[in-house]
Order: structure tokens, then sequence, then C-alpha cells
């Protein structure tokens, strides 16, 4: 059997211009595919980050969000009725909005301000420079150092700022797993201290951020919450929401989508044009392994492995050209949100195995209806 | 007279229906032995080839038998047709039927791969055959690289590599010129050509007919003649 493996391969790989144009169009249709995916991975990656970096089990919020960054306030005994619930084993506040920085030359800058808890600084980023104890101090506030740190002058330790006609001085450096989606810089502080800074409705909390004491308490704290009118989503649900909200609601999903089928598309019908006209060319040659004994299984294994063999590689091709593409682009550009994930592998292997397979399932037909008198008859 | 390699008796073969339908065969039978060239002879839709294809399990009769050393080739279910073409059959066609781009050794091995044969095993079997057919220093290169002679002699080491028992050779001169066909057939009767193995030719080329043991003429589907040799 691997013998007629290697005459498939040999009989695909010899002919260099069909294998090549196999091979380009499989790897551009793959690339396409992944770099469309991975862009929309990184989006909603990206529109996550406060729940990523956060890192809190439950989110309590108001049933009207839909991401993180629009945020509705709740009124702030949903903080104590949340405390007071069976098998909770703490419950913060937290702040997320958006304020402006008046820079050193005058400049306004937008940015993200998420307050934490004052008591625990629950969720608290990694810091570079600084001591997180420092964030009690005047008008203190920790920068994140993402992409857009150069934004707000690449601010040091000590560096002043304005904000919202409030003075603001940097205390820490810090690192944060994802990075905003919007393109504005993070400043985190405590809670007391967001609220004292950015105007809000009075006795309003963003969200409530919960631990449970066990993994089966979650139902439990879901159903008081909702007792309460207000939703409680665990992590990995509000992420869902958010990728739900932009996937169907802002049109982002769709356009991706569409990209993606296109790719496929291209992909199809430049590998399936050239398998096919490849099978064509060598049908001659397929009827007359068949009068020379060939079993019709055994052409179709040999196309199945030439089809397949094509696809895996521009698989693998398109893999790396699009890595290479989305670190080169991040090097330029580091707000680049492109990211491959295992689902947009996944999706693209699927998307190849079905080239692969309308591909081959025509060169297939054809060869099963090659006839060995025809070869005699010339 | 040895015994029968083949045993054709009463074979019909039509290609259409209605008024379409044209006879290709009628009532065809005819006997080839071990260790005989027998050529079948005749003009162009004679049905020359449709009787070479119907003898070498390829093209199904619509009537009469076929036996291959005993066995009534056309009872084989397809996988086991199939295999006798593969083990009891070896094919020269028209235009060789070569693979461009694989090697000339590797073209010759087909048949062994077919087999399930180790492929370095393979190769190493069509070496010792393309040495047979004095294409040794060609191994290596693809077959249009070579002549129209050399090709057929290629074509030749293929059918022969796995030692079938009968060989098929479908208008081996054809594209030959006329010293070139002869000289390849001259060698296939004396290099290929033993008791155990019988060879069947189809040609219109009267320039080859005395190297024939015996020689069967064919004419609007059925046998008329004997031009040498004994009966059909």
């Amino acid at each position: 059997m691997l013998g007629i493996l290697k005459l498939a391969y040999k009989l695909l790989v010899n002919d260099k211009a069909k294998f090549t144009a196999l091979l380009v169009g499989i790897t551009f249709a793959v690339f396409l595919m992944i770099a469309m995916t991975s862009l929309f991975a990184g989006v909603l990656n990206r529109a996550s980050a406060t729940v990523i970096n956060l890192g809190a089990s439950i989110w309590i919020m108001d049933p009207a969000v839909q991401t993180v960054a629009n945020t509705i306030g709740m009124p702030d005994y949903v903080l104590d009725a949340a405390r007071s619930i069976q098998g909770v084993k703490y419950a913060v506040p937290i702040y997320s909005g958006g304020a402006l920085v008046k820079l050193a030359d005058g400049f306004y800058q937008p940015v993200t301000v998420v307050g934490l808890d004052d008591t625990s600084l629950f969720g608290r980023p990694h810091l570079m420079q600084g001591k997180i104890e420092d964030i009690y101090g005047e008008n203190a506030f920790i920068v994140v150092k993402d992409p857009e740190f150069p934004k707000l002058e690449s601010p040091e330790l000590g560096t002043e700022f304005e904000l919202n006609d409030h003075r603001g001085v940097v205390v820490g450096i810090a690192t944060v797993a994802s990075s905003g989606l919007f393109g504005v810089p993070t400043l985190y502080t405590t809670y007391e201290r967001a609220l004292q800074y950015i105007p809000n409705p009075r006795f309003t909390i963003s969200y409530v951020l919960i631990e449970p004491k066990s993994a089966a308490d979650v139902i439990h704290i879901k159903q008081q919450v909702k007792a309460l009118g207000y939703l409680a989503l665990t992590k990995d649900e509000f992420m869902d929401k958010i990728s739900t909200f932009y996937m169907y609601q802002t049109g982002l999903g769709m356009n991706l989508l569409i990209m993606t089928v296109m790719s496929f598309v291209v992909g199809l019908s430049i590998s399936g044009q050239t398998f096919y006209t490849f099978v064509l060319e060598n049908l001659e040659k397929f009827g007359a392994l068949k009068a020379m004994g060939a079993k019709s299984r055994e052409l179709i294994l040999m196309i199945l492995f030439q089809a397949s063999f094509t696809c895996l590689t521009g698989y693998g091709l398109g893999i790396g050209l699009c890595a290479l593409t989305i670190a080169l682009a991040k090097m330029r550009l580091p707000d680049y949100a492109a990211m491959i994930t295992y689902w947009n592998l996944g999706l693209a292997f699927v998307m190849v195995v079905v080239i692969a397979a309308v591909s081959s399932y025509f060169g297939v037909r054809k060869v099963l209806r090659v006839e060995p008198f025809d070869i005699f008859r010339g | 007279m040895p015994e029968p390699a083949i045993q054709a008796t009463g074979v019909v073969k039509w290609f259409g229906e209605g008024e379409a339908r044209t006879t290709a065969l009628r009532d065809v039978s005819l006997d080839a032995y071990f260790g005989e060239m027998l050529y079948i002879v005749g003009p162009s839709g004679s049905g020359k080839t449709t009787l070479l294809s119907v003898l070498s399990g390829i093209l199904r009769p619509d009537s009469g038998s076929v036996s291959v050393e005993g066995a009534d080739i056309w009872h084989l279910g397809s996988d086991k047709l199939a295999d006798f073409r593969l083990h009891k059959i070896g094919f020269v066609f028209q235009d060789y039927h070569l693979f461009p781009r694989l090697t000339t050794a590797e073209n010759v091995a087909v048949p062994l791969i077919l087999k399930r044969q180790n492929w370095g095993e393979a190769i190493a079997e069509a070496h010792k055959y393309l040495e047979i057919v004095g294409l040794k220093n060609r191994a290596d290169l693809p077959p249009v690289k070579l002549s129209g002679g050399e090709q057929q002699r290629v074509a030749i080491a293929r059918a022969i590599v796995g030692q079938p028992d009968i060989l098929i050779m479908d208008e081996p001169t054809a594209s030959l010129d006329g010293d070139t066909g002869h000289s390849i057939v001259s060698f296939v009767k004396n290099n290929v050509l033993n008791e155990k193995r019988c060879i069947l030719i189809v040609t219109h080329d009267s320039r080859i007919y005395e190297l024939a043991t015996r020689i069967l003429k064919m004419e609007d589907g059925r046998l008329t003649g004997i031009e040498k040799g004994g009966s059909a």
C-alpha cells in the first residue's frame, strides 16, 4: 500500500507546475482564512481584555450590559446583597469607565480607568515598576505598559498628568494579559479615587466581582442575583456575551465571515480546478493502471492521498505564512489584534478537508468512469 | 500441440443500442497457445482491438466465453478480474502510456508496486528488466527523454516485469519506423517468448508477419482466415 501512495506522491510532486499551482492556491486560501478568523479572535479577545485581566470568577451586572466597556450603573446595595448570598467567598466592587487625560504638552488623550476595590485591590495588574501600596498615595495611578502606553507620552514613575481637572501621578507601571480593543491606554487606581475623579450617578457601581466558595455555589449565586433583578455571569459566559455582541450586533462578525467564506471559495475554486485538470491530464494513465490491474479503490486511494497531501501541505504553509505575517505586522503595528487560536486552526483545517474532499470527488468520479478499453482504442 | 493459454468460444460484442448498434465481434472462437506468438491482423475497424480487450479481461463480451489457463475469466468479479490482469497479463499499449513524471525505472516498476511489492525491491527488479531490454543506462531518465523505440522497450519491460503468462501487444510497431519496429518485435520473440508464455499481437504491419508463429486474419468482426500456421 505504501508503494501505491509513493507512486501517487511522485505523480503529484513531479508535476512541478501543477503541484506549485495547487500549493499556492491552498496556501493562499488557508492564509486568508486564518488571517480573517485570527483577526476576529484577536478583536474578541481584546474586547474582553478587562474581563481577562481582572480574572474574577463571577461578574454581577445590569442585564442590559452587552460589553464590559458599556457599563450600566447598579445601585450600591447590590454589593451588600451579593456579599450576603450563601456560597460567596467575597464580593468586591469594580469601576470601569472612560476619561480624558490632559498630557504635559496640552493634548488630551482618552483613557480607560479601572477602579480596584480599596480594601483588597482585587484584580490588580502585575507591576513592572513601583510598589502596589503606593496606589493608596495621593492622586496615585498605575499605568499599563501595553501598545497604547506611548499615547501617554511613555510616562515614568512620578510623571504627572491631569484627569478631569484632577492631578494624577504615576506610581506604578504594570503589564496585563490582554490589551484593550479601543486603542486607549489603561490606568488603574482605587475604586474610591475612580469615583472621585470621574463623575457618576451617585451610589452606583459598574460591576460587582464575586469569588464563590466552590464551583458548586455558582448556580445558586446566579439564581440569587437574578432574584435581585441583575445578572451574574461567569468569566467565560461574560466573554461569550461580549463575543456574541461583536459577532451578531456590530456587523464585524458577518463581514469577517464573508471574507472567510470568500477565502474558502477562492481556495476551493483554485485547487478544485487545478486538481481536476491534473486528474484529467493523467486520466489515460489512470486508465492504463486500471488495465494493468489496479483496483478502483486503489485509484481512489491515490487521488485522495494526492488531494490530502496537497491540502495538508498547503495548510501548513498557510499557517506558517499567516503566523509570520502577524508577527511582522505586530512589529510594525503593536495594536494589530490578530491572534491565532486552536479554534482558527480547527476551522481552517475543516475547510481544507472540505476543499480536499470536493477536489478529489470530481477527480475520483472521472477516474472511476474511465474504461481501460478506451486506452486500447486510443 | 502445447496446452492452450487462451480459449475463446463464440464471442460476440456489440456497441450501442437499437439502430445505432454496431457489432464489433461476431461469434469469434480461437485458441492461443503457450510458446506461440499469435498475430491478429486485419484492417482498421475489423475488431482486432476489441477482441484483444475481450481476451485480456478488459471488455466484457455480450455473449460467448473466454478461458485463460482453463478458468472462465468473465465469471470473475471486478476485483478478481483486476487481480487476473495484474498477475496473468502484461500489456504493451499502442501509445505506451508511460508516466512522463516518473523515471524509466519507476515506470517499469509500476506493475510490481500494484502487486504491493516493496518500492525499493520493485525498482531493483525494474533495473534488471531494463537491462534485459538494453536500457540499463536510461533507468533514471523520464520517458520523454527517450526515443520512440526506447519508449517501446520500456513499455515491454513494464509488461514483462511481473512475469505474466500472457503478453498483449497492441500495434507495437505503429509509432515506429520499419527497422525499429522489426527489431523490437524480433527482440520480443527472442527474449520474451518462451514455452510458458503466450504473446498476442494485434497489428496490420505486414513487415513483421515473418516473426509470427501464427497469424489470424480478422475482417468485419469475424476471424476470416489463417495467414500463417495452423487452425484458429
